[in-house]
């Protein structure tokens, strides 16, 4: 009887202390909430910028030059997959590896061979464990990612785009990232980062007509300097996008997690209390029982 | 009439305000903006200087791996890498 007893108390230090981690952990995911959100505001300025300038350049010069032009037997696309560093996060990963998957079915399906860059541990434990190719593997700051991050990614991209599938390297770059929409709701896309995807409307832009530029030195040469930047800046701006959403979801999955613990404690609290109360009845009984026995004795 | 000048780098917005005059370094050479400048792009050399003259004051910061974009509305100096100096 008091074996028992003693067998829930240690199970509800037990949840006790689960409780404690997975409640600061909540608290700390849900700061880091605040400051991604915070940098992917200060990161949008150069991104919109760079976005707009290149809009400019691409919609009046009649240059083809490889950031916009399509080429006409892509045999080979980079996937670029954002993922979490570390578990404990619900979904999150698992839902960016499945939009990636879904991406590589349709690459596979329009003749294209997909070449894996993973972010994150997660999603290279889950494409070395299936025996896939890795063409790339960055990991180690996938909740709070900086600008020269983004640039080592970056750089291995553009330098197989180059090339061109033909020689090894690839024709297309896509990104999967996971979107923060809200607190609740993250969603992980799919983009094209290259070729650019130029919208094609007559409606003028936001902030006046595009103006016309002149180039120095050349229209060329602003864009093959462009083209790293723009890269770049569009995967930190997703690597920014998903650390935000990784934390979100992170918050979410140890606010239920403590939620549970509670409920367990609760639980356990009342089956305690049940198991003391009826220890003392036994006793109680017990010992009216060896009286009675004794007085009828004499 | 002072035109809006802006320097941003991928993390942060560096400086931004009015002011009467930028002056920074293209592969070209040494581009002097002024209020009513024609749109441009320009590449601007790696580790050069961009100035920015407003009032009496001047503004200098040094650029990595940038771009300086002027249109109708003001000068944009994309940055790599921008620190004020």
């Amino acid at each position: 009887m008091a074996g028992q007893l003693r067998e829930y108390r240690r199970r509800i230090r037990s949840v006790q202390s689960t409780k404690k981690i997975t409640r600061a952990m909540e608290l700390i995911a849900a700061s880091r909430i605040a400051k991604a959100r915070a940098r992917v505001a200060a990161a949008r300025p150069y991104a919109e910028e760079i976005t707009r300038v290149i809009e400019a350049v691409a919609s009046q010069t009649t240059i083809s030059h490889p950031l916009t032009t399509e080429r006409p037997q892509p045999v080979r696309a980079a996937v670029v997959v954002i993922t979490s560093d570390r578990g404990l996060a619900g979904g999150y990963s698992s839902n960016a590896l499945r939009r990636a998957n879904e991406l590589i079915e349709l690459l596979r399906s329009e003749g294209k061979e997909p070449e894996l860059h993973v972010i994150g541990r997660k999603g290279v434990g889950y494409y070395r464990f299936r025996g896939r190719a890795i063409s790339g593997e960055y990991t180690g700051f996938s909740e709070q990612p900086s600008y020269a991050d983004a640039k080592s990614v970056g750089d291995a991209l553009i330098a197989s785009f180059v090339a061109s599938g033909e020689s090894g390297g690839v024709d297309e770059i896509h990104v999967v990232h996971t979107e923060y929409v809200s607190a609740l709701t993250q969603t992980p896309v799919a983009r094209r980062l290259l070729p650019m995807v130029l919208t094609e409307t007559n409606e003028p832009p936001a902030g006046g007509p595009l103006p016309q530029y002149e180039f120095e030195p050349s229209a060329e040469a602003v864009l093959d300097a462009l083209l790293p930047r723009y890269v770049e800046s569009r995967l930190y701006a997703a690597m920014l996008e998903s650390a935000a959403s990784e934390s979100a979801a992170r918050q979410r999955a140890m606010k239920s997690a403590t939620d549970n613990a509670e409920d367990l404690i609760r639980s356990y609290t009342r089956q305690a209390n049940r198991a003391r109360q009826d220890a003392i009845t036994q006793e109680i009984s017990e010992i009216v029982g060896g009286a009675n026995a004794l007085s009828s004795a004499s | 009439m002072p035109i809006r000048v802006a320097i941003v780098s991928p993390e942060q917005e560096v400086w931004s305000g009015d002011a009467d005059m930028v002056v920074a370094r293209t592969t070209d050479g040494d581009l002097g903006v002024l209020p009513g400048h024609v749109p441009l792009l320009g590449v601007l050399v790696p580790g050069g200087t961009v100035r920015v003259k407003t009032g009496g004051r001047e503004i200098s910061a040094q650029v990595d791996g940038g771009f300086i974009s002027v249109t109708h509305q003001g000068v944009s100096i994309l940055a790599e890498t921008a620190t004020l100096s």
